[in-house]
Parts: C-alpha cells; sequence; structure tokens
C-alpha cells in the first residue's frame, strides 16, 4: 500500500523533464550510441591497419631482393689455364681457382688488399661465380686467350651488408663472414668495383642451393606457375562453361541436379589440403603421373577452380534476360542455338571475370602442390609445353615456402621478393577483371 | 605409339569425317541444301562426333585397363610361390621385374626372341641385351621382365587397332545415316547435351574421388593401427623405425585452439565492421573500405603465413611472450590464431553484411519509431534478427579456420602438445598432413597413411560445419522472403 502511496511524487517529477533538457539516462544512451558508432569505426580501423601492417612489413623484408650487389673482376682467359679446369673431375673448383687468383691479383694491384688473407678476400665472391664464368668460356669459345672484364655475384653475406642486413657486429658472431671481408667489401665499394644494381636474374634464374643465396631465383617457379594456369584455363573454363550451362539452362529440378549443386557448394568449401591428398592418391599413387610435375599441380588446382568458375558462370547466365532466349527461340533457333549463339556470348564478359578470378585464386594455392611433391629442389627449367607439363617444376607459392624452410637468412628477403612478385600478378589479374567488368558488364 | 599421336590420328580422322559426311549429305539431297533436314554441318558434325566419342570413349577404357592387365600377368609369371604369400616381399619382387623391364625397353632388345628361350638360357640374354642381372635371381623373375615388356607392346598394338576401329566403324555408321531424312542436327545437339551433363557430373566425380581416395588408405591405416589409440591417443609421437604412437587429440587440440583466437580475433572485429558498413557508414567510405577489407579475403595463405613467420611471430615473442615469462617461441597459437583471425575478418564481414542488409527495413523504422537509439536498434533489434545468418557466418570462417594450412604450418610450430599456454608452439591437423606427406617415406608404414585418416578427419569437420552453417543461412533466408 504504501507503494502506492509513494508513486504520485515520483510522477510529478517526471513531469519536469523536457525533450530539449538531457537527463542523465538520455546522457547515458547518447554516449553509448556514440561508443557504438566509435566500436564499429574501430572494427573497419582495425582490418584496414593489419592489412596496411602486411603489406607494408613484406615490402620492407622483399624490396631488397630486386637489387642485387655485384662485383667487377677482370680476369685473362688463360687458355691454358681453362683447357687444365676442363680436364679436371671438378671444374668448378679449378675455375674458382682462375677467378680467385685473378681477383687477388687486381686488389693487389690496386693496394686494396692490407690487412686481410687473399683466401678471406677471395671468399667475398660467390659460390656461383664459377659455374657462371665455365658457362661464358663454353658459350664464347673465341674470348679465350682474351683479357675479359667479368661481373659476379658477391656472396650472400656481403650482399646483405650492403642491404643493412649484415653489421660488423653479426659479422663477428657469423661464421660464415668476417668483419675484416666486410671492412674490404667497404673499400671495393669506395673503388667502385663493388656495387648494388637491378637484378634480373632474380625473376630468371633457378633456384640455387642453400650456400648461394644470392643466386636464387624465380625463374622455374614462374614457368611452372605458368603452365598451371595453362592447364588449369584449358580444363577448367570449358568444363565450368558446360557445367554451368546444363545446370542453369537445361537441367530439370529433380534428385540427380540437386545432388551436383550440393556438392558444387560443398566443393567450394572444402579445405584446399584435402585437394591434394587427392591429387596425391588418385593423379601420382594411381593414375601413375609424375611428382612435382605442372600437370598434376594443374589437375588439382582446376578441380579447386571449378566451383568458382561455375558459380561465377551460372550467374552471368541468370543474368541474361529471358527475352533475349525467347526471341531466338521464336524466330526458330534450337534450345542449343539459342544459348551458344545468344545467351553465351553476352554472359561472356561475367563468365570471363570468373575465370580470371578462379585463376587468381589458384596461382596463390600453395597447400596442395606441397603435397604433390612440388617442393622438390628444381634446378632445370622444363620444357616448353606440352612435353614440359610433365617435366618437374616449382610453384610461385611454393618456392615462398622453400625458401622459409632455409636456415639462412637472405632467404627470407627472397621469399618476401618472390611474394611481392606473385601479389603483383594477382593485382593485375584483377585489374583486368575489373576492368573487363566495367567495361562490358551490362545491365538489362 | 603414344596416346597423343592416337589422338592427333583420331582428330584427322574426325576432320576427314566432317567433310566426307557434309559432301554425302549434299550429294545426296542432288546438291539443293534446302531438301536436306538440317545444315549441311550439321551432318558433317555429326560424322565427326561418331568418329570421336565411341573412340575416346575406348580408348579411355584402355588406358584404364592397359596397367591392370600387364599388373595381373606379372603377377601371374611371378607366382605366389616364390613370395611364400608375404605382401611385401611380392611387391619388392615386382619392382624387381620392373627395373628389368624398364631395362629391356631402354635396350631396345628383341623381346619375343628373349621369351623363346628356356629358363637356363634367359640370364645370359639379359646379360647380352645389356642389362645387369643380380646373380641369382629367380628365372620367374625374369619371365615377369619380360610379360611386362611383351604385355605392353601387344597391349597398346591392340589398343590402338580397337580404337582405330572404333572411330572408322563410327564414322562409317553416321556416314551411311547421311541422308535428306536424317535429322543431323537433333543428332548433334543430343551428343552436345551429353557432353554438357557430363561435365556436370564432375563436381560429383571429384567428391567421390576425395572420400573414396581418403576411405581406402583410411581403412589401411586404421588395420595397421588401432582406431581407438587413433582417436583418443594423447601422444604424438610418429617414428619411421616404428612403433609410433599417434594420437589425434594433440591435434584436434591445437587445430581448436589455434581456431579459437582466430575466432576471437575476427568475429567482434568483422561483425562490428559489417554493422558500421551497413549502418552507419556513408556510401563513400563504404566504396572504399569494403573492397579494400575484402583485398584481405584474396591474398594467398602464403603471405598471411610468411607475415605470421617473419613478423608478427618475432613480434610477439619479443614484446609479450618474453617479457611476461611465458615462452621463447616465435611459432606459437597466438602468432598463428593473430593472422589467421585478420584474414577471417572479410569472411565474416562479408557474410554478415549480406545478412544483415537482408532484415527489413520495416524492423528497424519500427524500433526507431519507438524511440530507441540507432546502436540499440541494431543491438535489440537487427542483430538479433539476423542472427541466424551472423551464426552461419561464424561457422563457414571456423570451417575456414580449421582447414586453414600455410599459416599454421608457418605460424604455429610443430610440436604436438596439449598446453593453456598460447604463446606455446603447438601444432595442428593440417600440418601433420604436410609434414607425413611431404618427403620420401615408405607409402604403406601407418606414418605415412595416417595422413588420410587425417585428412578424412579434417574434411569430415569441415563439410559438416558447411553443411550446418549453409542449411541456417536458407533457412533464415527463407524466412524475409
Amino acid at each position: 500500500m504504501s507503494d502506492i502511496a509513494a508513486s504520485p511524487p515520483a510522477a510529478g517529477e517526471g513531469r519536469k523533464t523536457s525533450l530539449l533538457r538531457e537527463t542523465d539516462r538520455v546522457r547515458k544512451r547518447n554516449a553509448a550510441e556514440r561508443r557504438f558508432e566509435l566500436y564499429g569505426m574501430a572494427a573497419v580501423g582495425i582490418g584496414l591497419l593489419a592489412l596496411a601492417f602486411l603489406l607494408l612489413s613484406i615490402l620492407g623484408n622483399g624490396l631488397s631482393s630486386f637489387r642485387q650487389t655485384f662485383v667487377d673482376v677482370p680476369v685473362a682467359l688463360d687458355p691454358v689455364a681453362i683447357e687444365e679446369a676442363e680436364a679436371s673431375v671438378v671444374k668448378t673448383s679449378r675455375y674458382r681457382d682462375i677467378i680467385e687468383g685473378a681477383f687477388v691479383s687486381a686488389l693487389e694491384a690496386r693496394g686494396l688488399l692490407e690487412g686481410i688473407d687473399p683466401e678471406e678476400a677471395a671468399g667475398i665472391i660467390s659460390e656461383e661465380a664459377p659455374a657462371q664464368f665455365r658457362d661464358y668460356v663454353r658459350a664464347n669459345p673465341e674470348a679465350v686467350g682474351r683479357p675479359g672484364e667479368f661481373t659476379f655475384l658477391v656472396n650472400g653475406r656481403i650482399d646483405g651488408f650492403f642491404k643493412g642486413r649484415v653489421t660488423f657486429e653479426s659479422a663477428e658472431l657469423d661464421g660464415n663472414v668476417t668483419p675484416a671481408q666486410l671492412r674490404l667489401a667497404e673499400r671495393l665499394a669506395g673503388a667502385g668495383l663493388i656495387d648494388t644494381r637491378f637484378n634480373w636474374a632474380f625473376f630468371t634464374a633457378p633456384d640455387a642451393s642453400g650456400q648461394r643465396p644470392e643466386a636464387a631465383g624465380l625463374g622455374v617457379a614462374i614457368l611452372g606457375s605458368a603452365y598451371m594456369m595453362l592447364v588449369v584455363l584449358f580444363l577448367a573454363l570449358p568444363i565450368g562453361v558446360a557445367a554451368s550451362i546444363y545446370l542453369e539452362e537445361f537441367a530439370p529440378r529433380n534428385r540427380f541436379t540437386d545432388i551436383i549443386e550440393v556438392n558444387i557448394s560443398n566443393l567450394a568449401a572444402v579445405p584446399s589440403i584435402v585437394f591434394g591428398i587427392l591429387g596425391l592418391a588418385i593423379f601420382i599413387n594411381f593414375a601413375g603421373l609424375p611428382q612435382s610435375a605442372p600437370i598434376v599441380g594443374g589437375l588439382v588446382l582446376t578441380l579447386m577452380t571449378l566451383p568458382t568458375i561455375i558459380i561465377a558462370t551460372r550467374s552471368a547466365l541468370k543474368a541474361v534476360p529471358p527475352s533475349i532466349r525467347d526471341a531466338a527461340l521464336g524466330v526458330g533457333a534450337s534450345k542449343l542455338q539459342s544459348v551458344f549463339h545468344h545467351v553465351l556470348p553476352l554472359a561472356a564478359p561475367g563468365i570471363l571475370t570468373g575465370t580470371i578470378l578462379g585463376l587468381a585464386q589458384a596461382l596463390g594455392e600453395t597447400a596442395p602442390l606441397l603435397l604433390i611433391g612440388m617442393v622438390a629442389f628444381v634446378g632445370e627449367y622444363p620444357d616448353a609445353p606440352p612435353e614440359g607439363l610433365f617435366d618437374p617444376a616449382t610453384a610461385l607459392p611454393v618456392q615462398v615456402y622453400n625458401w622459409t624452410q632455409k636456415a639462412d637468412p637472405a632467404f627470407v628477403e627472397r621469399a618476401s621478393g618472390a611474394i611481392i612478385v606473385l601479389l603483383a600478378f594477382l593485382v593485375v589479374m584483377n585489374a583486368i577483371a575489373i576492368l573487363l567488368r566495367r567495361r562490358f558488364e551490362r545491365r538489362w | 605409339m603414344t596416346t597423343g599421336t592416337i589422338l592427333i590420328a583420331l582428330l584427322a580422322l574426325a576432320v576427314v569425317g566432317y567433310f566426307l559426311g557434309r559432301g554425302r549429305a549434299v550429294a545426296s539431297a542432288g546438291g539443293d541444301v534446302r531438301r536436306l533436314h538440317s545444315l549441311p554441318r550439321f551432318y558433317g558434325l555429326n560424322v565427326a562426333l561418331t568418329t570421336l566419342i565411341p573412340a575416346l570413349a575406348v580408348l579411355a577404357v584402355g588406358l584404364l585397363a592397359l596397367p591392370i592387365w600387364t599388373d595381373l600377368r606379372v603377377g601371374a609369371a611371378i607366382g605366389p610361390s616364390l613370395a611364400g604369400g608375404d605382401a611385401g616381399r611380392q611387391s619388392l619382387l615386382i619392382a624387381q621385374a620392373d627395373r628389368l623391364a624398364e631395362g629391356l625397353e631402354g635396350a631396345d632388345a628383341n623381346v619375343a626372341a628373349i621369351a623363346a628361350l628356356d629358363d637356363g638360357a634367359l640370364a645370359g640374354a639379359f646379360a647380352d641385351a645389356g642389362i645387369a642381372v643380380r646373380e641369382g635371381t629367380d628365372p620367374s623373375i625374369l619371365r615377369a621382365a619380360l610379360a611386362r615388356v611383351g604385355t605392353q607392346e601387344t597391349g597398346s598394338w591392340m589398343l590402338v587397332l580397337l580404337v582405330g576401329l572404333a572411330g572408322v566403324v563410327g564414322a562409317l555408321v553416321a556416314l551411311r545415316a547421311s541422308g535428306p531424312a536424317f535429322r543431323a542436327r537433333n543428332a548433334v545437339e543430343r551428343a552436345i547435351l551429353g557432353v554438357l551433363i557430363l561435365a556436370s557430373t564432375i563436381a560429383i566425380v571429384t567428391t567421390a574421388g576425395i572420400v573414396l581416395s581418403m576411405l581406402f588408405e583410411t581403412i589401411n591405416f586404421l588395420r595397421a593401427y588401432p582406431a581407438a589409440d587413433f582417436f583418443f591417443g594423447t601422444v604424438w609421437n610418429p617414428r619411421f623405425s616404428g612403433d609410433s604412437q599417434l594420437g589425434l587429440l594433440p591435434l584436434l587440440w591445437g587445430t581448436m585452439y589455434v581456431s579459437l583466437v582466430a575466432l576471437i580475433v575476427a568475429v567482434p572485429v568483422g561483425l562490428l565492421a559489417a554493422i558500421y558498413m551497413s549502418e552507419y557508414a556513408g556510401p563513400r567510405v563504404r566504396a572504399v573500405a569494403k573492397p579494400l577489407l575484402e583485398i584481405l579475403a584474396g591474398i594467398p595463405t602464403i603471405v598471411y603465413g610468411l607475415f605470421a613467420l617473419v613478423t608478427v611471430g618475432p613480434l610477439l615473442r619479443d614484446w609479450f611472450a618474453q617479457p611476461l615469462g611465458l615462452g621463447n617461441s616465435a611459432s606459437s597459437v597466438m602468432t598463428a590464431g593473430l593472422v589467421m583471425g585478420v584474414m577471417l575478418i572479410p569472411f565474416v564481414s562479408s557474410l554478415s553484411d549480406d545478412v544483415i542488409n537482408a532484415v527489413p527495413q520495416s524492423m528497424r523504422d519500427g524500433s526507431l519509431g519507438l524511440g530507441a537509439t540507432k546502436s540499440e536498434t541494431i543491438r535489440q533489434v537487427v542483430v538479433p534478427a539476423a542472427l541466424p545468418g551472423i551464426v552461419g557466418s561464424i561457422l563457414l570462417a571456423a570451417s575456414r579456420a580449421i582447414g586453414e594450412t600455410m599459416i599454421v604450418v608457418l605460424g604455429a610450430g610443430a610440436a604436438a602438445q596439449m598446453d593453456l599456454n598460447p604463446f606455446e608452439a603447438m601444432t595442428t591437423i593440417t600440418v601433420k598432413i604436410v609434414s607425413q606427406l611431404v618427403g620420401d617415406n615408405d607409402f604403406n608404414s601407418p606414418e605415412t597413411l595416417v595422413a588420410f585418416a587425417l585428412g578424412l578427419t579434417l574434411f569430415v569437420m569441415t563439410l559438416a560445419l558447411n553443411v550446418l552453417a549453409l542449411w541456417i543461412v536458407r533457412r533464415y533466408r527463407e524466412q524475409y522472403e
């Protein structure tokens, strides 16, 4: 009873409030409103910041891989020494002797060899140099007997010194480089013998062993990825378009087509590594296709890309208005002719856009390729297709993974550089897709 | 004759058939095309297709059957007695015969002449052909090698013959029919429709291939390793000398833990971003921010993996784990989880965005009209109405997280352990699939086969999540349509 008695004054209190005056409660609610909007902005901000941080970290780590440090060495192509080297069992080690001798005498002539042991000084030239030298000699036999000027790669640690990765302090602790070598490199750079320039070999050279990060390149990986994209394009596009045409234009609504539809939507969500297991079990163990071959990678990626292409193609077909079909049927075309002569050309831009996006997705896929043996070290370029499709190769994303597994920190730079190349390809593909969509998209 | 040559020959035959069929149809109509039922090119196409389709079918069957037949012949030549019923020894003997057969092919030996010799002279004949035969090799092995080469040779010739026959017969039958009354267009269209149907069944074939390939190897694995130890074992310790402990639970724990961390990052950020984009942001902000966020979904996972390995891992170790005394490992559940969470943001946000936009405007108007603020409307009306769709998008994100490979391979570490400390390295199902299948291992050992069991487990888990999510989303969509 007392509650009721107490309520009239409360009501009287409520009458004092006005819409124009903020009460505590309204203030709280408005603050909550602002806070909520801020949370939303923060969430978007976190996403964008993460994206920026990701890209900046990759760029920061990887851009330096496009530049490489080289040393100029005058080497006299002495026919006797070269003949001796060719006759020896370990040819590159004899060639190395020639290069080292020439390098040391060149340093001596310039008076740069103080405070360092000649053998130590020669250590700043890359292990790759003898092979490079021998290739030159074999390709240009007429040059033998003349003095020549050569540009060799420097050792990965020296390269790292010029890129700021290696310092005098870290060299103290490092078994592969000495501070004396770094000082020599500094002097050589001062004399103009060592300089850092754009590194074309990064895009063309094959992978190199763990001791020679300076020589490792993406040539085989880019070729392998290109081969796989070819396979995907030639298989996934026709199969995907054919399947979409059937499902969208012809299929009756029954059990069978339902099963197909459920399968397609599920395949789109199957983890990619499962496709790798499929490739290993079916294409390699059962069908006996070779490991590490782009054809197997292409087949696996085709199966992965199919749902993407089918979904895109179906929505492109769906966007073509029925009046087009009716008009074609009305003038006597068969159902198939109406589709192939009229609907398909109108849907082509949409199909192409979807295909490019599917290819972009396939280009970045790594996990299934690990399982079908594409992690193997491949030092030789595959042949031209179609035979080359069966040669061992690697792929861009797998090459990144490979380099992350190496001990030498110079490979981290390479891996980040490879990712920049990969991302550049993806950006180009997506840009083409967007352009196509802008240019040809038709609203009915 | 290689498969490529056969294909080219068939194509040439089909082209010839096209022109013959076209010509015959026109001739049968006395040069007056209007008397034909279909355009002349359909008669040509009909002949070309009836040449190609049966011949290709024969080729496909033959290519599948030939290795099986060869293996049978080789197995029969060795006989079960030599291996004494031991399957491992039998496969070794077959491998030996295969190597010899390769040598025979490389040496270009006259196989028929060698096969006519009696057992005693066989080894000598092999040596004459330049193939090293180990002392004391059973003559039946040599016979098996000969059988392999011989069967392959006869088999490939028979295949060429059969394929050619099928092509020619098909062409002749179609050619005979090419007259004015024949409905060539209908026949061609039926064939094309058949091809379309075939293409659309590839999705089913792929799913069947995935399930069967993993199922068979999983059964093999469970024969060699007790199922209870696999599903409920708490120790993962594969040893290639045998006697491994292959318990699923530590891997499952790592998978769940990493996924949980990823979802803790992705769900609030993604959901709030979706709400902001659909309810607050103006069209200009939306036009910029939405595609930018979706870039996150288009970046390959290897990029995230490297980001985790090179940047996030050391950062977390130096700024959190070591100062807090929680561990010294750069690869940890936290590293992988955070990076994966970033990757999942667009998965949550774009699907949630869709479902939030699908909530009818009238519901918002009703709530605003009653005096609720915008955020109250969102929290008490829009989100509850969109909840099933949001749950569906979270489940889809979870399925992605469970199946993600490269981020955890590079970010989470390889130590299979069940620990609560998120700064400790742990491992997941996908990491172990990669580590058990990459490299040259004996394919029939349980250490390798376990990868297929892990794959099947993963497949079943993600499939269940996907089906559940799609079911929820679909049911919800129907509600407001």
